[in-house]
């Protein structure tokens, strides 16, 4: 049996112990939760929006190869470099060549999955240069050498006590007997400190949302401003982003945005939606002298000829994960993975493959909420199915479990055998619970009995009771 | 001349509670037409299909689908194998042209038993009272799949004596989910926990459904919790039927 | 070449034809070169006399300051009083924005005034908006030298100034005035659409402005002789 590098189950249980997680989880469905369905209400044309959103995407993942190209010929236009790369290690290398072309010492990062996925900091940093993640909940998992637990709040899993311990941990320049009481007193420390780091970067490196084939534009969407100060003041601006993200045009990009930020914290707009369309042109006072745009494949061009070709619609929102009850119970790093919750559950297999991940997509009571909140309408239920039939297939699954599924099949597929086995079956456990209703504890159920009793059955199966009452009046 | 439904009562009803396939079918009964049980029903194929095993799960489809022919409709007291019936089936049969046109045909004729009361047969009476506090649980199938909420609702609204009361969080999942709760069963646990304390925060004196296996995921907790909640199969109040103790509940114990 | 590979990979997996099928990048090239708006919301589509409240009150949602101003003439002193008011620095930087410059500052003598883009010391900054949108409560920003992009992000204080007349329903409507202004398929440096303060809720799910940007927004609408933008 493969060694699962994953380990969700006991991680999963980690994180139910774990206190101050499930405080912090426990805020999802008041905050994001909540806000999302408030913006919802605001807005009557929500479920049209999304409908159009999903067309959008559609559209644009059957021409992705002539959007990218699109994409490419008017950013050149406005000056930027664009770089393909089909692997991680391809992104990683062209990346390093532009920083160390551009003798960076220090390099600046707002927030992109996309790197976290081909493990971009780690690359530079053995390289020698210094990287700092700007986007607070990013630099607060960074100093705490973690990885993010949400694709827009990094820090979700963390309080502002913990907060406050590792900025005291690590800022061993500052006061030790300086205020850090509140969040606000966190936050002005992080923005002094990471202001510096701003103004002294030699290259900024951000993720992105959209790459607008129709203008060449990226666009980052923040709350914080930090995505914009890397992509402003370094001398180098890089944009990382993976294949799917480009959109056909500004309208097509206007509906995204439409929808975005009200689906992932509830907000009409967040506080900066930014378009860049290359460096400093003539009489520019500010920005970037070079801009560099590394559009990455890492498995996702193999995607779209798949019958999970819809994970590509994702826009990054996170309502997904803020409605799924597993998440909402284990939090992000249960789920070893840089893509968290039911968006994660579809496409890390498909970057890491199933044998490593095969949990995730198992993990899933299949509510069906994430389907319901995705702003494009990704059927995530249907796909994690179809990466269960894939399991199935390989037969990973542990031998209790198919034995038994296969058993189940065996006799539901012979309608007299399954009549005669369950009534001797459903027999046996009611005299076996001895006139109690419930079993606290069951060998063969161990469990759901570990945390729940388990209802005896009444004695008798429906069919043997229908027989008995109705053959007799029958014609 | 009146309809003819098959009831399908879903494996959990066969197995672990027949007392809600009979209060279905007093209900339907009630609602103006004839029930019969096709003979050759198992299982609706779900729990192979949510494992992968699509080959058993067509098997299962087919062999439904066979067992229920003749029939003008086809009910089941539970959201999710209705909805298994009614939307995955079609799904399931893709690439044999004519057996989705079958499936296609069959999965008209598939309702869940509140949704069927209410909108087909526009049931507005039923035979059953109750006095005292009910909460009604969601569960995912029938509320994501099928749209249903309010049609159980309209119907205890007609229970003499009966007072509705919301449960908080009333969208979230119990934890049940199939083979879920046993695959998983600790993140099971940390769901089906949120649920309990939200019906004991309501405080009815019972907790109704139309998914069997939610209802025994929820009274499990409940009862090793020690609450006095009970759980039933919305029918079985709908109907009148309350002999039986609730789920998981001892026949000794007194109250509803 | 990476970038042969990848779009090769693509084009396998979309099952593409070779040669390429001439229809389908016809119809690429047709999306890109007209303007296919999608579902706009009525609330994106209201009569101009009710998107400046609709502004205003989104904006003082999102935590920024609304002032009026009868006039452009008036701009000057609505800025003196609210940096007065909230103990600010009456020292503004700003860019080469003409109509900024045309301002009768000598009216508020006290304010003094620096151009050029933002550097780490400058407090408070001063752009003109190119538009708003009234659905979100957003301000339009186009680099350069006339709002130079760091006014909008660097000093901790940013007060905008936009036109009565040139608040739009819609996102779309702006970018049909970008495209207006620039043509087609243009676009400047960096387009910036600022919605509120700069904001964040990492520590401990707790909101606080200023994480980066600015921490205080505050927006001058002013009315003009014009008629509105756009639709009426």
């Amino acid at each position: 049996m493969t060694q699962r590098m994953l380990d969700f189950e006991a991680s999963a249980r980690a994180a139910l112990a774990d206190a101050s997680l499930q405080r912090a989880l426990a805020g999802l469905p008041g905050g994001l939760v909540a806000e999302r369905a408030a913006a919802k209400a605001r807005l009557p044309e929500f479920e049209a929006l999304r409908d159009a959103a999903r067309d959008i995407r559609d559209h644009t993942l059957r021409n992705l190869d002539l959007y990218l190209k699109a994409f490419e010929r008017r950013a050149a236009a406005s000056g930027s470099r664009v770089h393909f790369a089909s692997t991680a290690a391809e992104a990683r290398d062209a990346i390093l060549a532009i920083c160390r072309a551009a003798n960076a010492t220090l390099i600046a990062k707002g927030k992109s999955m996309v790197s976290e996925e081909i493990g971009l900091n780690s690359h530079l940093e053995a390289a020698g240069a210094e990287v700092v993640e700007t986007d607070l909940g990013e630099y607060l998992v960074q100093l705490r050498g973690e990885r993010p637990s949400h694709i827009i709040a990094p820090a979700i899993h963390i309080d502002q006590a913990q907060a406050a311990a590792d900025f005291r941990r690590r800022h061993t320049h500052l006061a030790q007997d300086r205020r850090l009481e509140e969040a606000p007193d966190l936050v002005a420390e992080a923005r002094a400190i990471l202001r510096e780091k701003f103004l002294a970067a030699d290259v900024g490196i951000t993720g992105v949302n959209f790459l607008i084939a129709e203008t060449g534009a990226a666009v980052i969407v923040t709350n914080e401003g930090n995505g914009d100060l890397v992509a402003l003041l370094p001398k180098v601006h890089i944009v990382v982003a993976s294949i799917e993200k480009v959109v056909p045009t500004l309208e097509d990009a206007a509906t995204l945005i439409r929808l975005l930020a009200r689906s992932g914290t509830g907000q009409d707009m967040t506080a900066y939606t930014t378009f860049l369309a290359g460096p400093k042109r003539d009489g520019d006072p500010d920005g970037p002298e070079a801009c560099h745009v590394v559009i990455v494949d890492n498995g996702r061009a193999a995607l779209l000829g798949s019958e999970f070709r819809e994970v590509l619609r994702c826009i990054r929102c996170g309502a997904c994960m803020n409605h799924c009850p597993v998440y909402n119970a284990v939090g992000g790093h249960a789920y070893n993975s840089v893509y968290a919750g039911p968006i994660g559950a579809v496409l890390t297999p498909a970057l890491i493959g199933l044998g490593e991940a095969r949990d995730l997509p198992n993990a899933s009571s299949f509510c069906g909420r994430c389907e319901e909140v995705c702003p494009v309408k990704i059927p995530l239920p249907k796909l994690m199915r179809s990466w269960r039939e894939v399991d199935f297939a390989r037969r990973e699954a542990p031998l209790a479990a198919r034995a038994a599924l296969e058993a189940w099949a065996f006799c539901a597929k012979r309608p007299r055998l399954y009549h005669l086995a369950t009534r001797l079956a459903v027999l046996a456990l009611k005299m076996a619970a001895r006139g109690r209703g419930a079993f606290g504890s069951f060998p063969l159920a161990r469990g759901w009995t570990r945390h729940r009793d388990f209802p005896a059955p009444q004695g008798r199966t429906f069919h043997e009771l229908w027989a008995k009452t109705k053959r007799g009046a029958s014609a | 001349m009146k309809p003819r439904v098959g009831l399908f009562v879903t494996c959990l009803v066969d197995l672990m509670r027949p007392s809600v396939g009979f209060a279905a079918a007093k209900l339907i009964e009630a609602s103006g037409c004839d029930v019969a049980v096709p003979a050759g029903q198992t299982c609706c194929g779900q729990p192979a299909y949510n494992s992968g095993d699509k080959a058993d799960a067509r098997a299962l489809a087919l062999a439904t689908m066979g067992a229920c022919d003749g029939c003008d409709y086809v009910v089941a007291p539970s959201g999710s194998c209705a909805a298994m019936m009614k939307l995955h089936y079609p799904q399931l049969m893709a690439g044999d042209e004519s057996a989705q046109a079958r499936a296609r045909a069959f999965a008209l004729t598939v309702y869940e038993l509140s949704s069927f009361l209410v909108t087909v047969r526009r049931m507005t009476a039923v035979p059953g009272r109750f006095d005292g506090r009910v909460a009604y649980h969601d569960a995912c199938s029938g509320l994501r799949e099928l749209g249903i909420a309010a049609e159980p609702r309209r119907l205890l609204a007609q229970v003499a004596g009966l007072e509705l009361v919301e449960m908080a969080d009333r969208e979230s999942c119990c934890g049940f989910g199939g083979l879920f709760s046993v695959k998983y069963p600790d993140i099971s646990n940390a769901l089906v926990e949120r649920t309990a304390a939200a019906a004991r925060a309501a405080d009815p004196q019972l907790v109704l459904g139309g998914d069997l296996g939610c209802l025994m995921n929820i009274a499990g907790k409940l009862a090793r919790q020690g609450s006095r909640i009970g759980c039933r199969h919305v029918a079985e109040v709908l109907a009148g039927e309350l002999a039986d103790p609730p789920i998981a509940h001892d026949a000794l114990e007194t109250g509803p | 070449m990476s970038r042969d590979r990848v779009l090769a990979t693509i084009r396998a997996s979309l099952g593409c034809s070779e040669p390429e099928d001439e229809e389908r990048v016809a119809a690429v090239e047709r999306r890109l070169a007209a303007p296919l708006r999608h579902l706009i919301p009525a609330c994106a589509s209201r009569p101009h006399s009710e998107r400046v409240g609709q502004f205003t009150r989104s904006l003082r949602e999102q935590s920024a300051a609304v002032i009026e101003a009868a006039a452009p003439g008036r701009i000057p002193e609505a800025i003196a009083r609210y940096l007065g008011e909230a103990g600010l620095p009456l020292r503004l930087k700003l860019g080469a924005d003409p109509f900024l410059a045309a301002l009768p500052w000598q009216e508020t003598p006290a304010l003094e005034r620096l151009q050029g883009p933002a550097g780490p010391g400058d407090a408070v900054a001063l752009s003109s908006a190119g538009a708003g949108v009234a659905e979100t409560g957003t301000l339009v920003l186009l680099s350069g030298r006339d709002n130079p992009t760091s006014l909008a992000f660097l000093p901790e204080t940013h007060i905008i100034a936009v036109a009565e007349a040139a608040i739009v329903g819609a996102l779309e409507d702006a970018f049909d005035l970008v495209r207006a202004r620039l043509g087609r398929g243009a676009m400047p440096r960096s387009l910036n659409l600022v919605s509120g303060p700069s904001r964040t809720g990492d520590i401990g799910g707790r909101i606080v402005l200023g994480a980066h940007g600015p921490r205080r927004l505050a927006v001058i609408v002013y009315k003009t002789d014009e008629g509105a933008v756009g639709a009426p």
